[in-house]
């Protein structure tokens, strides 16, 4: 990469400012397009028939009868998408999970899909698809799954990551292991410890958009995608290797996302729409229900964990151990690694070891949502924390101080930290007023710490200048949270000028070069890298415009404030160019001006935050109310604060609702019981107080502007902040989430009985 | 020279070993070594690993440079949401 990606120190005109959105008013007048607004003249509607059984050898399906049927001019099932991944088994799993094969793997799994004229005659053609079952026995919770005697998903898989391999096979696909020192020893030397095991529940990400997609194939071998994703880049790589298409003739198209949090990272739906649209030879429109969404989509892991922390009488932490155990639904994953690598990430201990299980069990498919497996490993250790404190008679807070990890810290995953952020998080709280605030009767407080990675990729990114002065800002990479106006007031930064002269744009895959996906807080980490990189490809255009317009040495040109600038006395006379006369006279000195980049935006640094929580507990009913909540988060940089700050607050709200209400509840039969939000209630902004946030700034240094990602540390502290301050409301630990009303009252009625 | 450690997962591909000696410049050129010495390193090299130099992960950046008292460390390519 020979951008220059260093972070340098500046005044700021545009960046650090708060300007509307740009995409703001046609949201609020309905006009923005997201996934299910667009049509196609002779579009089909597309219904997919659905596996009623949690695990169901398929016998046989046939779809004679639907075919059949008037006005349905396609069905497939697995026999239309042959299996191309050619030993890829992460892309044969994507395939299997799209269309169920051999077996149906959890209530819900695809098993063919209908394409015809209307909505009803798809479905009336999905009663006629007769699929003879052999069922099978299932397993949905993680501890059973691992039990010696539970029903196996998957012959062929015999756990890796122990040796030697056993020779039997298990729903455990990977055993991984983290960590230094001697535990046993450190674990000696402590005066107190505390050991635990704790439960999650399954939760979705709960993004208010479904899946939805415009599939049109046509007989000439292009194709065309319109479709609610992240990554429009990666749909049109797994759709083309799904269904043997050629990358270059696939276009995809990333409408509006109404949410995605990781679970529109990869396909779901459409490669089915796609392979409908080839056999019937007609565009072919797919929506997921609500329902749907929530039985067949990828939420993320219910987990098991089990945490031991010993400490020294003054809080000086001498081990810490966990074992981890996630499901991953019926595909393997690396869900309890990533569970095992941040578990501990916040400390610098000297003897620290965790241990991951992969679990499969017969529930969706498991995708990331939102620093993935990190929310989970953190309610676990975080309360084991507060629980050590607790024992030790000292404060929670000081006693995070104490241990905290910084820089030249061996991380619990492995490398030594550089210079990180969980020091200052953690002091920013303790001076905060929320921490000294006073409590009422059946109230409790809370705070938790929370780590992730961060990541950047590939990026590819197109400024073109105006006739008028003005610039259109082409990006590859799906705003999800307001990038469009961050990478905005960064063009206007580094071409020196308004905010109101960019125009921010996603561009579809045939537009510009290859971009990952926007996930792991990446966005605007990425893409305002290469915005800087493009904006001064294109600043280097008009210095030579500007040079043949003045007709002097291109090197005796430089630029300053959005101008061109002759150096020198002996030029004393020309006034400066401004990008507007430049651009206007671009077509008598080169035609049109532009600025590209391509780049691997790597170096985003790891995150930490810390989290400060107040709830009331209604000891009758068992409901918990946030009364005060509290993000404190580094962002590096904060391009446009508004984002940033709704970042932390919607990590926060998500959080919230996981710790307190979200589960997905299986029933003996398998079946998912809650998939809608009537039975699986996530906050509305009445559960929520105003979610109070303190933006840290503390520059990345392998970004221009300093930038760090936002977008995920901030659901990794709520579970086990919310957990804490429940905990120290009723006087009971809570070891599980969500905290229902239910759990609660439990706690509280054991506490009575004790 | 510089010393690599290598996450858990791919000990048993390079022969048991945690750490290794690797006379390297870059991520690319560790990279390409580390395969023609474990072979078997070569698949998840390609896809699976992200490299930490003296903290600050790489994951597709192989150009980086390495300096010699560098702390470089394999671990696991992540996953976001």
């Amino acid at each position: 990469m020979s951008f220059d990606a260093s972070y340098q120190e500046k005044s700021l005109k545009s960046v650090g400012t708060r300007p509307l959105r740009p995409d703001g008013v046609d949201k609020v007048t309905g006009r923005a397009r997201y996934g299910a607004d667009f049509n196609m003249p002779g579009q089909l509607i597309a219904k997919v028939l659905r596996s009623p059984h949690a695990h169901a050898k398929i016998k046989s399906i046939n779809t004679e009868k639907a075919e059949a049927l008037k006005g349905v001019k396609a069905v497939v099932s697995a026999s239309d998408l042959p299996d191309l991944t050619n030993g890829n088994s992460d892309l044969y799993d994507i395939l299997d999970n799209c269309m169920a094969r051999q077996k149906a793997l959890y209530d819900g799994h695809a098993v063919a899909a209908v394409a015809a004229v209307d909505e009803a005659t798809a479905r009336e053609a999905l009663k006629l698809i007769e699929v003879d079952y052999d069922v099978l026995a299932h397993v949905t919770d993680v501890d059973a799954a691992m039990a010696a005697d539970a029903p196996i998903l998957n012959d062929l898989v015999f756990t890796t990551g122990i040796e030697p391999t056993p020779t039997a096979p298990s729903n455990v696909t990977n055993r991984s292991e983290y960590g230094h020192g001697d535990i046993e020893a450190g674990f000696a030397a402590a005066d107190e410890i505390v050991e635990r095991s704790y439960k999650t529940g399954q939760t979705h990400q709960g993004y208010i958009e479904p899946h939805a997609c415009v599939a049109n194939c046509n007989p000439d071998g292009t194709a065309d995608l319109w479709v609610c994703t992240q990554g429009h880049f990666v749909y049109r790589q797994n759709c083309a290797d799904l269904l043997g298409l050629e990358v270059s003739k696939l276009r995809v198209t990333s409408s509006e996302i109404g949410g995605g949090f990781g679970g529109k990272t990869h396909v779901w739906t459409e490669p089915v729409a796609l392979a409908l649209s080839r056999k019937a030879g007609r565009p072919v429109k797919l929506i997921m229900s609500r329902e749907e969404v929530f039985r067949a989509s990828g939420p993320t892991s219910a987990t098991s964990i089990d945490v031991k922390i010993g400490a020294k009488k003054d809080g000086t932490i001498t081990a810490a151990s966990a074992v981890l155990r996630y499901t991953c639904g019926p595909y393997a994953g690396m869900w309890a690694e990533l569970g095992a690598m941040t578990s501990f990430a916040c400390y610098d201990i000297e003897n620290v070891k965790t241990i991951g299980f992969e679990v499969l069990v017969n529930r969706p498919k498991v995708a990331a949502y939102r620093a993935p497996s990190a929310p989970m490993a953190a309610f676990a250790v975080e309360s084991a924390i507060d629980e050590l404190a607790d024992k030790l008679s000292l404060n929670a807070l000081d006693m995070r101080i104490k241990n905290a990890a910084s820089e030249g810290s061996k991380s619990s995953y492995g490398p030594v930290y550089g210079p990180i952020g969980i020091g200052p998080t953690l002091e920013a709280s303790k001076a905060h007023a929320h921490m000294n605030a006073p409590l009422g009767e059946n109230q409790g407080r809370g705070m938790a710490c929370g780590f992730w990675f961060n990541f950047g990729g590939q990026t590819c990114t197109n400024i073109n200048i105006n006739a008028d002065g003005t610039a259109t800002l082409a990006v590859g990479t799906v705003d999800v949270g307001g990038s469009r106006a961050s990478l905005s007031l960064i063009a206007a930064e580094e071409l020196g000028v308004n905010y109101s002269d960019i125009k921010a744009i996603i561009a579809d895959t045939s537009s510009l070069g290859y971009n990952d996906m926007t996930d792991g807080s990446r966005g605007t980490f990425s893409s305002s890298m290469a915005t800087v990189s493009a904006a001064r490809n294109a600043i280097a255009v008009m210095k030579e415009r500007a040079a043949l317009m003045w007709d002097i040495p291109q090197e005796d040109v430089y630029w300053e404030d959005g101008h061109a600038k002759a150096a020198g006395s002996k030029y004393g006379n020309l006034a400066p160019l401004s990008v507007k006369e430049i651009a206007e006279a671009s077509g008598n000195t080169g035609g049109p001006i532009a600025g590209h980049s391509e780049l691997v935006a790597d170096g985003a640094g790891v995150s930490f935050a810390t989290h400060i929580c107040d709830v009331e507990v209604d000891p009758e009913i068992g409901t918990t109310r946030i009364l005060r909540y509290t993000v404190i988060q580094d962002a590096g940089k904060a391009v446009h604060p508004d984002y940033v700050e709704g970042q932390y607050q919607g990590g926060a709200a998500q959080g919230i609702g996981w710790a307190l209400n979200e589960e997905y509840i299986y029933g003996e039969d398998g079946r998912l019981q809650n998939p809608g939000f009537l039975d699986y209630r996530i906050p509305v902004c009445s559960d929520l107080p105003m979610i109070d946030t303190q933006i840290l700034e503390i520059p990345n240094p392998n970004h221009p502007y300093g930038v760090r990602g936002v977008g995920e540390t901030s659901i990794v502290p709520p579970l086990a902040a919310v957990a804490n301050a429940v905990s120290n409301a009723v006087g009971v630990r809570m070891s599980q989430v969500p905290m229902s009303p239910p759990r609660i009252l439990e706690a509280l009625l054991s506490k009575a009985q004790n | 020279m510089v010393q690599v450690t290598l996450w858990g997962g791919l000990v048993p591909l390079a022969g048991g070993q945690k750490t290794l000696d690797v006379e390297a410049s870059s991520i690319r050129e560790l990279f390409r070594k580390l395969e023609e010495r474990y072979p078997s390193l070569s698949g998840p090299l390609k896809t699976e690993v992200a490299v930490a130099v003296n903290g600050t992960i790489y994951r597709d950046d192989w150009s980086i440079s390495l300096p010699k008292d560098a702390e470089i460390y394999l671990m696991r390519r992540l996953a976001g949401g």
